[in-house]
């Protein structure tokens, strides 16, 4: 990269900030207590760090969401509590905390009140492993991406356990649809990353993230056959995996009222609605790490990189929430599984072909397979497919 | 598949689609048996909006009645005026002016405008395109509530047909603001088609579900936007020719199969005949009272108006079949029996018919279909 | 319209001669009840008339008797009501139901019955619309003698002491002494109706 040194100097000191901080803490405790206590605080500090980020993180994100529907459908957002509505998120805050906490009387009361804390605690767990700079992934693992995907499927039982304990048949549908939603879309999820594994040889996201790098940082695995197919799958099952509209049967409002939150109000609802959040910055977190390059990019910092292209995919869920109706449940189920999954595993075919032919006839093959295969799926999933109608006008 | 149903039943669940749900568009109760997500059995149960509508109109005048009609078909009220009014006239001889005519058609074609759009917005919204398109329809809407407000006073309870006429004249300003919305319409619609009828997911969601053959429709007497998506052309505004409808050049939509994406279709084809019909009222209108001067004295008298002993039942098209009142007169200022034919109630006959076998999620969409509004349900 | 009428009368007193009909105000009167699901069926299948669309279903009160009213159309041809009267008395109020011909007369029959108390035979589902299952009484009716909500009876102080609510004496006094008399709470109609 051609800069001029005095930029350089900065763009370093700016993109290392967060670490070098964490740095000087500690090397201003070295001096006062002993070396293990050291480590503990570097522990804690990341700790912290995620423990604040998170929620803040979600605050915002309510917020965002808020004013990009409210503009979609042609109105404002909240604007009223802060400029441009700003404050609106502590307001929501104080509003969860002050609610009434309601517990139906026939309620399996241990299951009703583990079911939030469940869901929230793999929702932080997640963010461990998400790089969110150069050297500030808080945990360096190396197998990353498989304690993501892990963790991220516990999800699944905190929503039937709320489902069940609620002792609701409106629940219970909604929790019935949940868990045989989520449990479908993981098969494509993860065979979808399994191209990108084997292309960077490696688990650990930051590994992953440095494989990326190339061609004025911009070698994203985005810019390969199989990486638009791979990005494109995983990101469905990543709307999917977080209840977002078009998949969001498990909290159809419109049909089982709320689905599997609806006897939760106050803080037990925060919680649920905190993991729904946190859930889809995680996720698409970690979708710009496999397949946007992470933190790679020119010129700017590395987490603003990175920060801007996780805003980027949210934006584009929230627009998805604004446009589509949502599907019924059988239409999901066969679309996971009759269409995305053997989508998957071509993919997979590609990306080991392009592995070991040139770069221009890698495209050429990888078209002709994906539009075979394409054209392939879609007959045989025939019977949804949109029929054309005639309408005669009579006198 | 089949032998593992048989060999292990299961049980079904018992569920209330009770009467506070976000989509049942009013209090209405559906008693649902389900099967995993498939409904072996559905009943409605009606009755939580009563408000014996039919009973208090025998005790109050003619005239009083009319304010009451605005609030059975609240979404159009200007429909079950109109078809008050034309019951009464039928009752008791009374003609309506030219001017007043037209004036009448082009109000009940804006409010069946308004209450398709709604129809389609609310239909979306239970499918869970979370109100965009239900707040692009209410703008649209606004417009024509505010034509509604500067000529009746109010905008949805207008309480503007009189027996012979209409009760305000409309003033030239206001046929210039209609004529305004009917050109800017036809550009609303498109947008509003592009991002709905090709839709994929639309698609997926409505072909093909709650299917009503056209010969169960005719036997259980559907009328409306229901029926003629089954393929029955019958639109009372063809086959009566009341008021002036036999001078418009329209025509009727008809469907093929009979689906949920056939009735929302056949409604937006009807909107656009609507447009044609505003279009050349707006052109042809002439001069001349809106009101009958005989009836004048009534007015101020309600209690002397008193119709010759007999009966009459008048109907119109209305947005959501056919609307009719039967009035028995007796020689009092008050009718001896007032009896409305409800379209919403009568169309709720088939709602079982076409939701067995269907999953729960359809169910919701096929009542969305049917259009009902719980005033006119439950009077 | 009354020529129609008068072809349809002619037509059925020549191809139904057992049926004994009158015209009233431009309607068929129906003398027996029993005779109602004749007389739709041969109206409908005809291929002259084809009334195959049973637009509603009406009942009146005139205080001597109840009257059901319907109300028929043919789809096919386009053709005017045909409006069709059967009289039952108060105390024996048997209609043929016609949901083995037309099925849009569920709901409407279920109406009448729930609002004027016409019992519907062949009717599979008779029960009240409207009311509450437990509803006694006929509405719609004109000696329909409305309860007065403020004065509790026996049975109403009965049921809310069985719920934990308490009720003073002086309203359990009143209660009994109307029991023994035989009177029940009924509103105070107004004397002249209100305009």
């Amino acid at each position: 990269m051609n800069m001029p040194p005095l930029l350089r100097d900065i763009e370093f000191a700016v993109d290392l900030s967060f670490v070098n901080a964490k740095g000087w803490i500690l090397d201003l405790l070295s001096h006062i207590v002993p070396d293990w206590v050291v480590v503990f605080a570097s522990i804690v500090i990341s700790g912290v760090a995620i423990l604040v980020l998170g929620p803040v993180i979600m605050m915002y994100l309510t917020l965002l969401e808020r004013k990009l529907i409210g503009r979609i459908q042609n109105r404002y957002g909240p604007n009223r509590v802060g400029i441009w509505g700003l404050l609106q998120p502590i307001a929501d805050g104080i509003k969860m905390f002050t609610k009434e906490d309601i517990v139906p009387v026939y309620a399996d009361k241990v299951i009703h009140c583990l079911a939030p804390i469940v869901i929230v605690i793999p929702a932080l767990m997640v963010f461990l492993v998400v790089p969110f700079g150069e050297r500030m992934t808080a945990v360096n693992l190396n197998i990353g991406l498989l304690y993501f995907i892990a963790v991220s499927s516990i999800t699944t039982i905190p929503i039937f356990m709320g489902s069940w304990g609620s002792r609701n048949k409106y629940s219970l549908l909604g929790g019935m649809r949940t868990a045989a939603q989520m449990i479908s879309y993981e098969v494509p999820m993860t065979l979808s990353v399994v191209p990108v594994i084997m292309m960077s040889q490696s688990l650990s996201t930051n590994k992953i993230v440095l494989s990326q790098s190339g061609s004025y940082d911009m070698n994203w695995f985005i810019f390969t056959p199989w990486g638009i197919v791979g990005f494109i799958i995983f990101f469905l099952c990543a709307v999917a995996e977080c209840n977002r509209p078009p998949f969001d049967l498990p909290e159809a409002e419109s049909e089982i009222i709320a689905g599997f939150h609806t006897e939760y109000s106050g803080m037990k609802f925060a919680l649920f609605y905190m993991a729904e959040y946190m859930n889809a910055f995680t996720l698409c977190g970690i979708a710009a790490t496999l397949f946007l390059g992470g933190w790679q990019g020119p010129f700017l910092p590395s987490w603003i990189w990175f920060l801007g292209k996780t805003f980027v995919l949210i934006c584009v869920m929230i627009w998805f929430r604004g446009t589509f109706p949502r599907f019924r449940v059988d239409q999901l189920m066969g679309f996971a599984w009759k269409f995305l999954l053997p989508l998957t595993l071509i993919n997979i075919l590609v990306a080991g072909l392009c592995h070991f032919i040139s770069e221009k006839t890698g495209w050429i093959y990888s078209f002709i397979i994906f539009s075979i295969s394409f054209w392939v799926l879609v007959r045989l999933n025939r019977p949804w497919m949109p029929e054309k109608r005639h309408y005669p006008l009579a006198n | 598949m089949t032998q593992v149903e048989n060999r292990h039943p299961s049980e079904t669940l018992e569920i209330n689609f009770g009467p506070q749900h976000p989509s049942t568009h009013g209090v209405f109760r559906m008693q649902m048996l389900l099967d995993g997500e498939k409904i072996c059995s559905l009943k409605p149960v009606l009755g939580y909006l009563h408000r014996n509508h039919e009973q208090i109109a025998e005790n109050i005048t003619y005239a009083a009645s009319m304010a009451y009609t605005d609030r059975l078909d609240y979404l159009n009220a200007m429909t079950n005026n109109f078809a008050y009014a034309i019951a009464v006239e039928k009752l008791a001889g009374i003609e309506v002016p030219e001017r007043a005519e037209y004036i009448r058609v082009i109000m009940a074609e804006l409010a069946r405008l308004v209450n398709h759009i709604t129809v389609i917005g609310f239909l979306l919204n239970d499918m869970g395109a979370f109100f965009t398109p239900l707040l692009y329809a209410f703008r649209e809407r606004e417009k024509i509530l505010d034509i509604f407000e500067e000529v009746s006073g109010s905008r949805m309870m207008c309480n503007y047909f009189r027996f012979g006429g209409v009760k305000r004249d409309l003033t030239t300003e206001n046929l210039t603001a209609i004529m305004q919305i009917v050109r800017r319409f036809p550009a609303f619609l498109e947008e509003f088609e592009a991002l709905l009828t090709k839709n994929e997911i639309l698609c997926m969601r409505c072909q093909n579900v709650g299917i009503l053959p056209a010969n169960l429709a005719v036997n259980s007497s559907i009328t409306g936007p229901v029926l003629r998506a089954s393929g029955v052309n019958y639109d009372i505004r063809k086959v009566d020719g009341y008021s002036i409808y036999k001078r418009f050049d329209f025509r009727i939509p008809l469907g093929e199969k009979g689906d949920v994406y056939d009735r929302y279709f056949v409604r937006i084809l009807e909107m656009r005949e609507s447009l044609k019909i505003l279009y050349q009222a707006l052109n042809k209108i002439p001069q001349g009272e809106f009101l009958n001067k005989k009836t004048l004295p009534f007015l101020k008298m309600p209690r002397n108006f008193k119709p010759a002993v007999g009966e009459a039942y008048g109907r119109i098209e209305s947005p959501k079949g056919e609307l009719g009142f039967y009035l028995v007169s007796d020689g009092t200022p008050q009718p001896w029996r007032y009896h409305v034919r409800a379209p919403s109630l009568i169309n709720l006959t088939v709602l079982e018919d076409i939701c067995i076998g269907q999953k729960v999620a359809d169910a919701i969409i096929i009542l969305g279909s049917i259009d009902i509004v719980l005033g006119e349900t439950d009077r | 319209m009354t020529s129609f009428i008068e072809e349809i009368r002619k037509e059925l007193s020549e191809r139904l001669p057992n049926i004994k009909l009158r015209l009233v105000r431009a309607s068929i009167l129906i003398e027996n009840p029993k005779d109602l699901t004749q007389v739709v069926f041969y109206l409908k299948e005809n291929p002259r008339f084809l009334l195959d669309y049973l637009s509603s279903i009406t009942a009146v009160d005139y205080l001597d008797y109840l009257e059901s009213v319907y109300h028929l159309y043919s789809m096919e041809k386009k053709q005017g009501p045909v409006v069709l009267r059967v009289r039952v008395s108060k105390t024996d109020t048997t209609i043929p139901s016609l949901i083995p011909i037309y099925h849009g007369a569920e709901l409407q029959e279920r109406e009448a019955y729930d609002t004027f108390g016409i019992i519907y035979e062949g009717h599979p589902n008779l029960k009240r619309l409207f009311m509450w299952d437990g509803f006694e009484g006929y509405p719609l009716r004109k000696d329909y003698e409305q309860e007065d909500s403020e004065i509790l009876e026996t049975a109403d102080i009965e049921w809310l002491e069985s719920k934990g609510i308490g009720i003073t004496n002086e309203v359990k006094e009143k209660a009994k002494q109307m029991k023994m008399e035989n009177k029940r709470a009924a509103a105070q109609k107004p004397e002249k109706p209100r305009n």
